[in-house]
């Protein structure tokens, strides 16, 4: 009797839990006039810093969509609001987050979290209860093969990421008026997911411009030098010399190709970024070509921010720092909804994700459509080049507002 | 197996591999020298080995970071590191040091966590190098380059490995070094304090890995999970040299970079690792053998 007696208070407790959190779903789709989205987002853990820019991508487009008059749906204009849970930088803690943010705070549309990692624990409770999910920070292309309807990402995934190397270097060739399939193509790629991912798309145009791939060497995980590829390299003189490691990958290939003075046409890299590689390792980095989802400089515009240049500046005054390319494919991400739903012109999220399924436009961030997987296919990876110590974008060649400097000068000319 | 032609068209390339493995090599020595010191002496296996050469590369960053040569890291990181030794031994190695191995394993494993986790949070998972500016040396009309760091490296490597040699031999503090390896019972009862022996052991093996740190800084890069592969390949060393011997721990390393660096030319980068430690289980089986014929020979 005791017990039972003891019991009774946090049972009692519980049942105003309860009764809290239905009262709680008032929160619905549309408040009144505002749409409300949802989003787990790292703001603390490993991810922090990243998270941050996610979500002050997202915010900005807020406000922005705000000061424009709001989102026209079916023609009354609503306001956007987001929810936002910070995830931790954990998988477990972000599904259950997603499952919070879609039956309790009956969030009907949500944003995507930072990485790939959270992305592929959030990814199945969005499709299990046909909640659309636009992201845009999971660039794992395995994100992609699993038959999602939901998920639709605005970033170029990871086999896009230096397949614009070798169409750059092909194209260089019909310049100076060789076949792209007289080129020699160098590959030395970590032995993980994000590397071999982005292996496979290198293969394949190189495959398709008739290449020959005459090294083709896997890094292990705990990469500490790489002279024995590099003699390699230095034997077989490739036109082409592709890298991907991470950032101890892309700083050791600009250190010892510079040690060993070895000479390629072309070497491109991803995660220069991270490496800070043209901030730190100065004249040993010049001209190597580097991977990038985005850059200011760039010459795409939208009606809501203008140009690249434009969304940067107010980014800029915003938030006190130049905006990474992970914010700006966050507010790209709301873009998406914005157009969806104007064009749905309803919230029902079948027809809004069916709208966003057929999204067509160019916005700041580049142009975004997406294939039958949801992923974006018609924004092209950045290329940088580094020149005189500063990244330049070079390609692809219509949005650049820099030339490649092709070959790379031999180290025995500079 | 067409590397292995392109060996035999363009033989420089061979000269090119055997130098870079035998300059590398000449890293792995060091850290292999103070491996096999604390092992000999204290009957201790340091996992945590990797993780001084780490910090020792953080020193020669930082020093490089304040406008000073990072060449001065490699005496730098050593007091540093051996300051460090002195106080893990206080803080841990002694409460392990004349347990099971086991025991001892599990420590120094958890120490090089520990290790990696703390550089992760204070100095940040950022890839560092630091540089030396000391340019390339050109052989053979240019066919073949080498860094002149990892030339400065292999030096110090030889000069370390001959003034350890010295210090064990000559010193007051080496002979009791020796004594205490040679039986710790009875060099305590010739009043030498072991404990403070295995101190001084413990830090004169993180002092060495800390210079070797340094110039991997400035041949290499350096980040907080680097660690493993120096570990991995020190045990290697000392397993195939004997831990008496530091003559033969130079010359088992100088052999280990080589081979590692044809293996990763003729079979791809993916199976370099993969080649040592094959190699590691040949040696031993046919030293095994090789020992056991001379056994028999003796009876």
């Amino acid at each position: 009797m005791l017990n039972t007696g003891r019991n009774i208070i946090p049972v009692a407790l519980m049942v105003i839990v309860l009764v809290l959190a239905a009262a709680g779903s008032a929160h619905a789709k549309v408040e009144g006039d505002t749409i409300v989205l949802g989003a787990a987002v790292s703001l603390t853990g490993k991810y922090s810093t990243n998270g941050k820019n996610t979500q002050d991508g997202y915010e900005l487009a807020v406000k922005r969509i705000d000061e424009m008059g709001g989102i026209k749906v079916a023609g009354k204009a609503y306001k956007l609001k987001i929810i936002y849970y910070d995830d931790e930088s954990t998988p477990a803690h972000g599904a259950q987050l997603a499952e919070r943010l879609i039956s309790q705070d009956k969030v009907k549309f949500m944003l995507g979290p930072y990485s790939s990692g959270l992305t592929k624990a959030i990814a199945p409770v969005t499709e299990k209860y046909k909640i659309p999910m636009v992201e845009g920070n999971g660039a794992s292309l395995s994100l992609f093969n699993k038959g999602y309807k939901y998920l639709f990402a605005t970033l170029s995934t990871t086999e896009y990421y230096l397949k614009e190397a070798v169409n750059l270097a092909a194209l260089e060739a019909k310049k100076q008026g060789k076949k792209a399939s007289q080129l020699k193509v160098a590959l030395a790629f970590e032995n993980d997911p994000f590397s071999q991912d982005v292996r496979a798309g290198v293969v394949e145009d190189a495959k398709r411009h008739g290449m020959k791939i005459v090294i083709d060497d896997k890094l292990p995980p705990e990469l500490n030098d790489m002279a024995a590829t590099l003699t390699k390299v230095k034997a077989l003189k490739p036109d082409l010399f592709l890298v991907s490691g991470h950032a101890k990958g892309a700083a050791l290939a600009v250190r010892q190709t510079s040690a060993m003075k070895i000479d390629v046409p072309m070497i491109a890299t991803t995660h220069c970024d991270s490496a800070k590689i043209a901030e730190t390792l100065g004249a040993a980095a010049e001209y190597f070509l580097c991977a990038s989802q985005w850059d200011r400089s760039l010459n795409y515009k939208d009606k809501w921010f203008g140009t690249a240049e434009d969304y940067a500046q107010r980014f800029e005054k915003e938030f006190n720092y130049a905006p990474p390319y992970q914010a700006a494919e966050s507010t790209a991400a709301v873009l998406v909804y914005v157009d969806a739903l104007q064009r749905a012109g309803s919230f029902d999220t079948k027809k809004v994700r069916d709208a966003i399924a057929a999204t067509d436009m160019q916005t700041f961030y580049g142009n975004i459509k997406f294939d039958v997987t949801g992923k974006n296919i018609a924004k092209p990876m950045v290329l940088y080049q580094i020149q005189k110590g500063e990244y330049k974008v070079v390609a692809p060649t219509q949005w650049a507002s820099s030339t490649l400097i092709h070959p790379r000068p031999k180290w025995s000319e500079r | 197996m067409d590397s292995i032609q392109l060996l035999f068209d363009a033989p420089i390339l061979s000269v090119q591999l055997l130098l870079d493995g035998l300059l590398i090599g000449a890293i792995f020595a060091l850290a292999a020298y103070g491996m096999a010191l604390v092992w000999g002496v204290m009957n201790l296996i340091n996992i945590a080995q990797g993780e001084f050469v780490m910090l020792g590369g953080y020193v020669a960053f930082f020093l490089a970071q304040a406008g000073v040569h990072p060449l001065f890291g490699v005496p730098l990181a050593a007091v540093v590191l051996f300051v460090l030794g002195w106080m893990l031994y206080r803080a841990v190695i002694f409460r392990v040091v004349d347990k099971d191995l086991f025991i001892s394993l599990l420590a120094t494993f958890g120490l090089s966590i520990l290790l990696q986790q703390l550089a992760n949070e204070v100095f940040g998972a950022d890839v560092r190098t630091a540089e030396s500016g000391f340019g390339t040396l050109f052989l053979f009309d240019g066919m073949v380059t080498v860094a002149w760091i990892k030339v400065v490296a292999f030096v110090a490597a030889l000069l370390a490995g001959g003034l350890l040699m010295l210090f064990l031999k000559k010193s007051r503090l080496g002979r009791a070094i020796r004594a205490t390896a040679q039986n710790a019972r009875a060099a305590r009862i010739m009043g030498i304090d072991t404990n403070r022996v295995y101190a001084a052991t413990y830090s004169l093996n993180a002092a060495i890995c800390g210079a070797a740190g340094a110039l991997v800084a400035m041949t290499w890069i350096i980040h907080p999970y680097l660690g493993l592969p120096y570990t991995a390949r020190a045990f290697m060393i000392v397993v195939v040299a004997g831990l008496g011997n530091i003559a033969a721990v130079f010359t088992a390393a100088l052999g280990l970079g080589a081979a590692e660096n044809f293996a990763g030319f003729i079979m791809g980068a993916e199976y370099q690792a993969g080649f040592v430690f094959a190699l590691l289980v040949v040696i031993l089986i046919v030293r095994n053998a090789w020992l056991h014929r001379k056994r028999r020979y003796l009876q």
